[in-house]
């Protein structure tokens, strides 16, 4: 095992991608000589030189359409677009084009390919540095989409989808890139643990980040990426006060772990779903329903969600703005406490 | 000029136009008299109060006390002088490397460094990160991250001025890494379609942040695609503001004379790094920051100047002085203000505030008023 940031882990998994396959190429903006700007390539292109780490010209819809190409034809495309703010010019090509291809062409098409790309906020990022747009993609049928909210977790689901043969959209929790919270880093924390051979985590699959203790109300929480580690600790804080929370890290966005939800669900009978993006037609009301349809004979409470406003993402009022533990926690109250 | 009305294609040179070489030296001297005196000092005071902000303010940064900025050195000639090129109807989508649009246009200091601080009284309320200013009154138009898209919108603007009646032209500026982006291109087609009195100003600065320019196209100079799209192209020399002026000036008239739109090259360098988060020295090499320095536009036209016994060290001193303390001034000021309202999260998103934007309003307030919130308000 070594220790290894979000950062580090992916760069792993792309230079072990790289090293055994020559057909993987990394493609993107400043992805090469410079690493990327958040330094999730740095070395590949000195290691593997400039034909299979590109530093393309400015345009996303380029990255994206190009690799879709490179996919069509047999090469596996590995596309860094810098900000999931900044993938909108690409938009196009990923809802229309790649989501479709295996589908309209009858399967004559598949286009296995991955985008990677760091989402929410967190970093004083403002509007266009912050946002997350993972319903926008979920939404749109044949697009796998995971979230990992740990080191070992983005490793193993960038191999995953690298070997996935579908198109994957791992989006890249960057508020975590380098430590579960500010300040402190993954070294000191036991999920910085990551093997260094190669490995997957299933895509597909939940992880429990927090398990039952059988003290207190239980409570079910769903979440993924960056809030994962805001609800453990308002899971903390709620163990003091009778609450016992499963914590159900989805991992996976789409497909989802019908299963582990239903299961935690169907248990506690409490459940309250997390995350940053706005509430308006959020993953979390998709949760919601989900947990709706499936658990209504359980629940003891109504889903609760938390969730970011409906409203652009600001800039100084960026901490009013995020969920952070006090509102998770006072969801977890509601819920517990509901009679 | 050539002519926009026949067969032929509106003209594209790629020769850059330079009114003053490196060294100071005046190479069309009729273009120089066309500027009074009093002018061109004024230029220089700020372009070198300019490059005094844009250091003080990353030291600021570097300190925690801004949480990002963005720089012009180096590049302060292609914001000052199509400031000063065009005239007060005209309206003007700037990327996020113009500080002199503002400034020239007269947007308050003060505004504009609330901006940098994102305080109450910031423009725009402290929603966008520093240097995303916006500033109506001189019809400059809020600037956006995402890049490129004010390059449509542009020429938008160019047409209703045109439709209108309206002696207006519209320019927009971006680096030559955006001209990758379709965006660029469906501007400049859409311009040159609709005759629209636009000046698309790119700023060649050779990086796009670490993306050299033979990465963005095989192209030799993006002034070549205006032919491409039947519109003007010209190539300038970015750090000679005289030629930036000049230039702009030929656009402006070629497009209020009704011949539509120009592409102007301005050939630059980006002295400094892209941003507060970004370190050059991984991609590129010293000497040729240095080799850049040299070309400076400010260099340049204090040679002139001093040549003409119109500036000194002293004068060079002065403006120093009353620049830094007038920026540090200004950021202590803002400094000291509040945050914005927390309505200002709510306002704004649309003209009247839904009713289920109230409630997480109230919502949010009463978190705040619990104590438990993350966020402590200033
Ligand atoms: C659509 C989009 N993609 C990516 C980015 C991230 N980004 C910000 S600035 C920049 C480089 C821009 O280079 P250039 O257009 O040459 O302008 P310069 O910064 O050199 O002035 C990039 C890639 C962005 N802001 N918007």
């Amino acid at each position: 095992m070594a220790k290894m940031n979000i950062i580090q882990a992916v760069n792993d998994a792309l230079h072990l991608a790289m090293k055994s396959d020559d057909n993987v190429v990394v493609l993107g903006e400043d992805v090469g000589k410079f690493g990327g700007v958040f330094r999730a390539t740095v070395g590949l292109q000195a290691e593997f030189g400039e034909d299979r780490v590109i530093d393309t010209p400015l345009a996303e819809a380029g990255i994206i359409g190009a690799a879709i190409g490179m996919a069509l034809y047999g090469v596996k495309a590995v596309a860094e677009i810098q900000f999931s703010d900044f993938i909108f010019p690409a938009y196009d090509q990923i809802v229309n084009e790649l989501a479709k291809y295996r589908y309209r062409s009858g399967g004559e098409y598949p286009c296995p390919m991955v985008i990677r790309t760091p989402v929410g906020g967190g970093i004083r990022g403002g509007h266009y540095h912050s946002q997350s747009p993972e319903s926008l993609f979920v939404h749109h049928a044949g697009l796998v989409v995971v979230a990992p909210s740990n080191p070992y977790d983005a490793k193993g689901l960038l191999l995953a989808a690298i070997d996935s043969p579908d198109p994957v959209m791992v989006l890249e929790p960057k508020r975590i890139y380098r430590g579960p919270d500010h300040g402190k880093n993954w070294g000191s924390h036991p999920k910085g643990e990551v093997p260094e051979a190669h490995f997957t985590v299933p895509i597909g699959k939940a992880a429990i980040a927090r398990e039952l203790t059988g003290e207190g109300t239980p409570v079910t929480i769903i979440t993924y990426g960056a809030m994962v580690h805001t609800c453990g600790k308002a899971a903390e804080e709620a163990a003091k006060e009778g609450i016992d929370v499963e914590l159900v890290d989805l991992r996976s966005l789409q497909p989802y772990d019908l299963d582990a939800i239903v299961a935690s669900a169907s248990k506690t009978g409490r459940v309250v779903i997390a995350n940053e993006a706005p509430r308006m037609c959020g993953y979390a009301a998709e949760m919601s329903a989900v947990v709706t349809e499936h658990c209504f004979d359980w629940l003891e409470a109504p889903v609760t969600r938390v969730t970011g406003y409906d409203t652009p993402f600001p800039y100084t009022l960026e901490f009013a703005y995020l969920p952070d533990t006090g509102r998770v926690l006072k969801a977890l109250r509601d819920v517990a406490t509901y009679a | 000029m050539s002519d926009n009305l026949g067969t032929t294609a509106p003209h594209v040179s790629v020769e850059p136009v330079s009114v003053m070489a490196p060294d100071g030296t005046v190479l069309d001297q009729d273009f120089v008299d066309t500027i009074p005196e009093a002018d061109l000092v004024a230029l220089y005071e700020a372009m070198l109060a300019q490059r005094v902000y844009d250091d003080r303010m990353i030291k600021m940064q570097r300190q925690g006390r801004l949480g990002f900025y963005l720089a012009c050195t180096g590049e302060e000639a292609c914001s000052y002088g199509p400031a000063y090129a065009l005239q007060a109807q005209d309206w003007f989508y700037p990327a996020y490397r113009e500080p002199g649009i503002a400034l020239w246009r007269g947007m308050p200091f003060q505004a504009w460094i609330d901006n940098m601080v994102g305080n109450c009284d910031d423009p725009v309320k402290g929603r966008q990160m520093p240097v995303h200013w916006t500033a109506r009154a001189q019809n400059i138009v809020s600037i956006s991250s995402p890049v490129g898209t004010q390059i449509p919108q542009c020429v938008g603007s160019a047409y209703a001025a045109k439709l209108r009646g309206d002696d207006a032209v519209s320019i927009c500026f971006f680096g030559e890494g955006t001209s990758s982006e379709g965006d660029f291109h469906v501007g400049l087609n859409f311009a040159g379609v609709w005759k629209a009195p636009a000046i698309f100003f790119c700023r060649n600065n050779g990086y796009a942040i670490s993306t050299p320019y033979e990465k963005t196209t095989a192209a030799k100079h993006i002034a070549l695609r205006a032919h491409g799209y039947g519109i003007r192209g010209v190539v300038v020399d970015g750090n000679d503001i005289l030629a930036v002026i000049k230039v702009v000036r030929e656009a402006a008239e070629w497009g209020r004379a009704g011949h539509g739109a120009t592409l102007i090259e301005a050939k630059t360098y980006r002295i400094a790094a892209h941003s507060t988060s970004d370190d050059p020295t991984s991609y590129r090499t010293r000497e040729e920051e240095a080799h850049w320095g040299e070309r400076c536009p400010l260099k340049r036209l204090r040679a002139y100047l001093e040549t003409k016994g119109l500036w000194d060290e002293a004068r060079e001193q002065a403006c120093i002085t009353a620049s830094s303390e007038r920026v540090i001034s200004a950021l202590g000021v803002a400094e000291g203000k509040p945050h914005p309202d927390l309505d200002t999260v709510f306002d704004d998103v649309f003209a009247e505030r839904p009713a289920h934007l109230q409630a997480q309003y109230s919502e949010l307030k009463a978190h705040l008023a619990s104590g438990q919130s993350a966020y402590k308000p200033k």
